[in-house]
C-alpha cells in the first residue's frame, strides 16, 4: 500500500519533470569493462569531498561572522562554544585538505593514463580551472581563518601582487578592498569563498561530469594501443558496445565505497586532530609572530625563500602563466598516440620530478632553515661544551655571541638559526683575520657588524669563535706566517 | 516581408536593446568595483596622522608606535591598528620605518643590541637606518614622510607599502623632504 503510494508519487513527478529516463539512461551507460577499477575512483570522491565542503561550509556559515573585528571571535565561540561547532570546523578544513590532495591524484591519474588526449581535450582544460578553483577555495579559505597567518598571509599575497608591472598598485588596492588589509579585504574573500568560487566550481563540475558521460569515460590504456584522431571514436564504440558493462553498477560501487572511505578518513582526522587554530588574534600590532602558510601552500613558501632575488619576481610572475599555458596546451600537443604510462617515460618523469620538487620545498619549509630563530639570543643557550674550559676573554665572547643575536642565524649544537652556517668548526674555515673581517664587514650574505661591536667586543667574540674547532684538529691560521708568528 | 523575417528582426532589435541595457548597467557595477582604486587616485588615502609627542622617542632609539589608520571603518576592529617602527636619529631627525618587510610584508622586529631589523618570514635583514643588510629583499625598509608639529611627530601615511615598481610615492620621496 505505501509502496504503492510512493511509486504513484513517483510517477506523478516525473510526468513533469521527465528526468527518469535520461538518469536511467545515464547511469546505464556503457562503459568499458576494464574502467570499473579502483584507479577510476579519484573524481568522484573530489566531487563528494566537494559536497563535504559545501554542507560543513553552509553550517560553519551560521556561526561565522565575516567581519575583521569579530572573525577571530567568532571562530572561538565556533570552537569553545558552540556543541560539536569544533568538529564541524575540523570536518571543512580536513575536507579542504583532502579535497585539493584527491584533486591533485585525480589529474596525476588522468595524466599518467593518457586520458586527457583526444576527444577528451574540453574535459581536461575544464579539469586545470577546477584544480585553480580548488586551490582559490584553499586560499581565500585560509584568509577567512582571520587570524594572525591570515592577515600577514594577505600581506605576501599583497606584496606579491604588487609587483605586477603598471597595474600592480591596482590590483593591490583590488585585492585588500581599500588602502590595507582590512574590514573591506576579509568581506571580499568571503565573497570568494562563498559565493563567487563555489558557484563557478559547481557550473565547472557539472560541465566536467557532463563531458565524462558524452565523450565516455578513459578506456584502460594498453600499450601500443594508439589513439588516433581519425578511428578513435569508432574503436571506443566497439568497446563499450561489445564488451562494455553498465556504468551502474559495475563502476559506480567501487566509486561509492571509496568516496565512503574517504569521508570516514576525513572524520577520523577531524575527530582525532581537530580544527586547524585560529593562531593569534588579527592584530597587526603584535609583531611577535612568524606567519606560515597552510600545507598546499608551504612548497611556494620554501620558493619565495630560496629563489635569488633577482630572479623572484619573473619566476612569480612568469612562472604561472607558462605552468597554465603548458597545461591547457598539453591535449593539443599530445592529442594523439600512445596513452599507457608503460611506453610514456617523459611523462612518468615528469610527474616524480614534480612531485619530488614540491615534497622536497614542502619538506624544507616545515623546517624553514631560511628563517632567523628570533628568540634563540634569549632562549638558546649555548651548549655547555662549547663554553667549558675556556678563558675568560671567550667566555666573553660568548656572551657577545648571545647578546648580539649571532645564535639567532648561526646554530651550535645543532641549537639556533640556520640562517647562516652553524659555526660548530668555524675555526677550521677561518682565521682569525678572516673571522675579525666576516664580523665587521659581513658579506655573503651576512650582515656588516662594524658600528653595532666595539673593538672590546669584536676581540672577545673572534677569540670565543677561535676556539670552535673539533678537538683532533688545528684551527686554520695565515700560511704566511711561521707557527706561532703575530701578524 | 515575410512574418519569420520580421520576428527575426524583432528577435534581433530585441537583443540589441538587452546589449544596451547591459552596457547602461556595466558602467555602474564597473565603477563600484573599481572604486578602491579610483579612490586611491582622487581624494587618496594618505593624511598626516600623529604618533604621540617626540618626547616618546627618546635620541638615538628606534621604538615601535602604532597608528589608527585614517581611513577605517568600524567593523576593522584591530587591523586598522598599524605598527611601525621609530627611529630618533637626533634632535629633529627622525626614520620613521613602515613595519612590512620590503621583501613580501612579514612584520620586521628591531634588535637594539645588534643594531638590525630582522624579518621571521624568509630572513630579510636591515640595518639600523633602514637600508637593506641581507637576504631577499631588494631594497631598504619603506619609510614614512614625517614632520614635527607641537611638539608631535607626523607622518603621512594610510596605505599598507608594497614592494611593487611603482608602489606607494612616500618609498621614493627623500625622508626629510617635507620636515
Amino acid at each position: 500500500m505505501r509502496l504503492r503510494l510512493i511509486r504513484e508519487i513517483g510517477a506523478w513527478l516525473d510526468e513533469r519533470l521527465q528526468l527518469g529516463a535520461p538518469i536511467r539512461e545515464t547511469m546505464q551507460h556503457p562503459i568499458p569493462r576494464d574502467t570499473a577499477s579502483w584507479f577510476y575512483v579519484f573524481g568522484s570522491a573530489a566531487m563528494t569531498v566537494f559536497g563535504l565542503q559545501l554542507v560543513t561550509g553552509i553550517l560553519l556559515a551560521l556561526i561565522y561572522v565575516p567581519s575583521a573585528g569579530e572573525a577571530w571571535n567568532s571562530l572561538q565561540i565556533l570552537n569553545h562554544q558552540v556543541s560539536l561547532g569544533w568538529f564541524i570546523r575540523a570536518l571543512h578544513g580536513w575536507g579542504s585538505n583532502f579535497m585539493v590532495a584527491i584533486v591533485l591524484v585525480h589529474m596525476v591519474q588522468v595524466f599518467l593514463f593518457g586520458a586527457y588526449k583526444f576527444p577528451r581535450e574540453l574535459t581536461w582544460i575544464l579539469g586545470i580551472f577546477l584544480l585553480l578553483m580548488t586551490l582559490g577555495m584553499a586560499f581565500t579559505g585560509q584568509v577567512l581563518r582571520f587570524d594572525q597567518d591570515a592577515y600577514w598571509g594577505l600581506g605576501i599575497g599583497a606584496s606579491i601582487a604588487s609587483r605586477v608591472p603598471i597595474v600592480g598598485p591596482a590590483v593591490v588596492k583590488l585585492m585588500l578592498g581599500g588602502p590595507i588589509i582590512a574590514g573591506a579585504t576579509l568581506s571580499r574573500f568571503f565573497a570568494l569563498h562563498v559565493f563567487v568560487i563555489p558557484g563557478s566550481l559547481m557550473l565547472f563540475v557539472a560541465l566536467h561530469v557532463l563531458l565524462v558521460v558524452k565523450v565516455g569515460i578513459n578506456e584502460w590504456p594498453m600499450p601500443g594501443r594508439l589513439v588516433r584522431r581519425a578511428d578513435y571514436r569508432e574503436k571506443y564504440h566497439a568497446l563499450t558496445h561489445s564488451q562494455g558493462v553498465p556504468f551502474m553498477p559495475y563502476g559506480v560501487w567501487k566509486d561509492a565505497v571509496f568516496s565512503g572511505a574517504i569521508l570516514l578518513v576525513i572524520a577520523a582526522c577531524a575527530l582525532y586532530f581537530g580544527p586547524f587554530g585560529p593562531t593569534g588574534q588579527p592584530d597587526p600590532r603584535v609583531i611577535q609572530t612568524a606567519p606560515r602558510p597552510d600545507f598546499f601552500f608551504l612548497w611556494l613558501y620554501a620558493l619565495l625563500s630560496l629563489l635569488p632575488p633577482s630572479l623572484e619576481t619573473p619566476v612569480l610572475l612568469i612562472g604561472p602563466v607558462i605552468a597554465l599555458i603548458v597545461l591547457l596546451a598539453l591535449p593539443f600537443f599530445s592529442g594523439e598516440g600512445e596513452k599507457s604510462w608503460k611506453r610514456r617515460p617523459i611523462a612518468v618523469l615528469t610527474i616524480l620530478l614534480i612531485a619530488v620538487a614540491l615534497g622536497t620545498f614542502t619538506n624544507l619549509a616545515s623546517h624553514a632553515p631560511w628563517s632567523p630563530v628570533m628568540d634563540a639570543w634569549t632562549g638558546a643557550p649555548i651548549p655547555a661544551n662549547f663554553v667549558s674550559g675556556r678563558t675568560p676573554l671567550q667566555i666573553q665572547g660568548a656572551l657577545v655571541f648571545q647578546s648580539k643575536q649571532c645564535h639567532n642565524c648561526h646554530a651550535l649544537g645543532e641549537i639556533g638559526g640556520k640562517r647562516g652556517p652553524a659555526l660548530d668548526a668555524v675555526a677550521v674555515r677561518l682565521t682569525s683575520d678572516q673571522l675579525v673581517r666576516q664580523v665587521l664587514q659581513g658579506g655573503g650574505n651576512m650582515p656588516a657588524y662594524g658600528k653595532n661591536l666595539n673593538p672590546a667586543e669584536t676581540t672577545a667574540l673572534v677569540a670565543f669563535l677561535e676556539t670552535l674547532h673539533p678537538s683532533g684538529q688545528a684551527a686554520a691560521r695565515d700560511a704566511s706566517l711561521r707557527p706561532g708568528e703575530q701578524p | 516581408m515575410s512574418d519569420l523575417s520580421r520576428r527575426q528582426m524583432f528577435m534581433k532589435i530585441a537583443t540589441l536593446f538587452n546589449g544596451v541595457v547591459g552596457a547602461l548597467l556595466a558602467i555602474p557595477i564597473v565603477r563600484y568595483v573599481l572604486s578602491p582604486v579610483t579612490r586611491a587616485g582622487k581624494p587618496g588615502y594618505e593624511s598626516w596622522i600623529s604618533l604621540g609627542s617626540i618626547d616618546q622617542f627618546p635620541s638615538g632609539e628606534t621604538r615601535l608606535a602604532t597608528y589608527r589608520n585614517p581611513v577605517a571603518q568600524v567593523s576593522d576592529g584591530e587591523t586598522a591598528d598599524i605598527p611601525c617602527w621609530v627611529r630618533h636619529v637626533d634632535d629633529s631627525t627622525f626614520q620613521v620605518f613602515a613595519i612590512n618587510c620590503a621583501h613580501l610584508g612579514c612584520p620586521v622586529r628591531w634588535f637594539p643590541q645588534s643594531g638590525l631589523f630582522m624579518c621571521p618570514c624568509h630572513g630579510g635583514a636591515y640595518y639600523s637606518d633602514g637600508s637593506r643588510a641581507s637576504g631577499p629583499p631588494e631594497r631598504g625598509l619603506f619609510e614614512y614622510p614625517f614632520k614635527i608639529l607641537d611638539g608631535k611627530l607626523q607622518i603621512q601615511a594610510g596605505e599598507l607599502l608594497t614592494p611593487g615598481p611603482s608602489a606607494s610615492t612616500n618609498s621614493k620621496r627623500p625622508p626629510c623632504a617635507c620636515a
